[in-house]
């Protein structure tokens, strides 16, 4: 039995405990990409980017979950390194030997993922972080909602995807 | 018991309100975050696919171990009166629709926001190039669609109630060990079969 899994996921509630203690925040990842977002297209758009109102609610500004998200590359990155396993990757194995070892199919497949994801968890409100641990954790209705459907739907495309059904 | 706890509350809201320092603590966290996640395997979309395909059930296994730790501390601190809960609104219109997109590029990209920013730290390209650009794209074509889907889809079904507690009218604890019970039970199960 391999006990890792277990380990970290303690070590992740854990940090809940400090990140509500500290902070007064649960751990969450999407909205920092909704601020980015707003970064990007003030470059554009200048300053009517601030008037839409969903950028009055996050604004484009780093904010503690921007913060959190940078941390988590960083921390990811540091640790590969430390442990040896760093690689550039452009087409995961998975994907490789089913799809072919094409970095362009990869690239156009990841982005129409991307997509979806970034348009998804914003509509859900949060991501698997979000709603997955730290919703589910303070046992709110619209993450324990959220994760069943985020699941379902996941692993029905991934059937579809992968062609298990047929 | 009471008089310590508002102590304690006012140093904590002082913390609270360090800006700078709040920041600073986010970035510590992260890289913690960032640390388990990919120590987990659980930033590699081949643990993802594996997931959703069920045939590897790592990324449950983190998320019910990170639940169960994190609702028992989180809870414990609450009714001493140390944290608040932040429990998200939801609707029909909203969890549902959203969580249903979400699951597709769940499965497309195979990656999700939190673990696409670990896989481009361990070297994912497709996860910086392909799964970062288009979650950027797809939270600004949220942000304009904002207001028309506000009133025509994310507003309606609201949830009643916050927490399940809340909607049951139940101490909280009477849910929390019966559930941890249940999450003890599930794991127990996968690793009596192997899984």
């Amino acid at each position: 039995m391999d006990w890792t899994p277990y380990l970290a996921g303690t070590g992740i509630g854990i940090l809940s405990w400090i990140a509500f203690l500290l902070s007064n925040k649960p751990l969450g990842c999407s909205t920092a990409y909704t601020r980015t977002s707003g970064m990007i297209e003030r470059i554009f758009r200048g300053k009517k980017t601030d008037e839409k109102p969903y950028y009055q609610t996050f604004a484009p500004i780093v904010d503690w979950e921007w913060m959190l998200v940078a941390g988590v590359f960083l921390g990811a990155f540091a640790t590969s390194v430390l442990l040896g396993g760093f690689t550039f990757e452009w087409v995961p194995t998975l994907f490789g030997d089913t799809f072919g070892y094409d970095t362009e199919l990869r690239l156009a497949v990841a982005l129409v993922g991307g997509i979806l994801m970034g348009l998804g968890s914003r509509w859900a409100g949060g991501c698997t972080s979000g709603h997955g641990i730290s919703g589910t954790l303070q046992l709110a209705i619209s993450s324990w909602i959220a994760v069943v459907v985020f699941f379902l739907s996941g692993i029905m495309t991934a059937f579809l995807l992968y062609g298990v059904l047929w | 018991m009471e008089c310590c706890g508002e102590v304690e509350n006012m140093m904590f809201e002082a913390l609270h309100e360090n800006n700078h320092l709040q920041l600073l603590i986010g970035f510590l966290i992260g890289i913690c975050f960032g640390g388990l996640l990919y120590i987990s395997g659980v930033t590699e979309y081949n643990v993802i696919l594996g997931q959703l395909l069920l045939t590897d059930f790592t990324v449950i296994k983190v998320m019910l171990a990170a639940v169960v730790v994190g609702m028992i501390g989180i809870y414990a601190m609450k009714s001493r009166g140390l944290v608040e809960l932040h429990p998200k609104p939801g609707s029909i219109g909203s969890t549902v629709i959203g969580g249903i997109i979400f699951g597709m590029g769940f499965a497309i990209l195979g990656y999700c926001p939190g673990t696409v920013a670990g896989a481009v730290g361990h070297g994912s390209l497709d996860a910086l190039f392909g799964g970062v650009t288009g979650i950027l794209i797809g939270a600004g074509i949220f942000a304009a669609a904002y207001p028309t889907l506000y009133e025509k889809v994310l507003s309606k079904g609201v949830f009643r109630s916050m927490t399940i507690p809340d909607h049951l009218k139940i101490n909280p604890w009477y849910i929390i060990i019966p559930l941890c019970i249940l999450i003890g039970a599930v794991l127990a199960g996968l690793e009596y079969f192997g899984l």
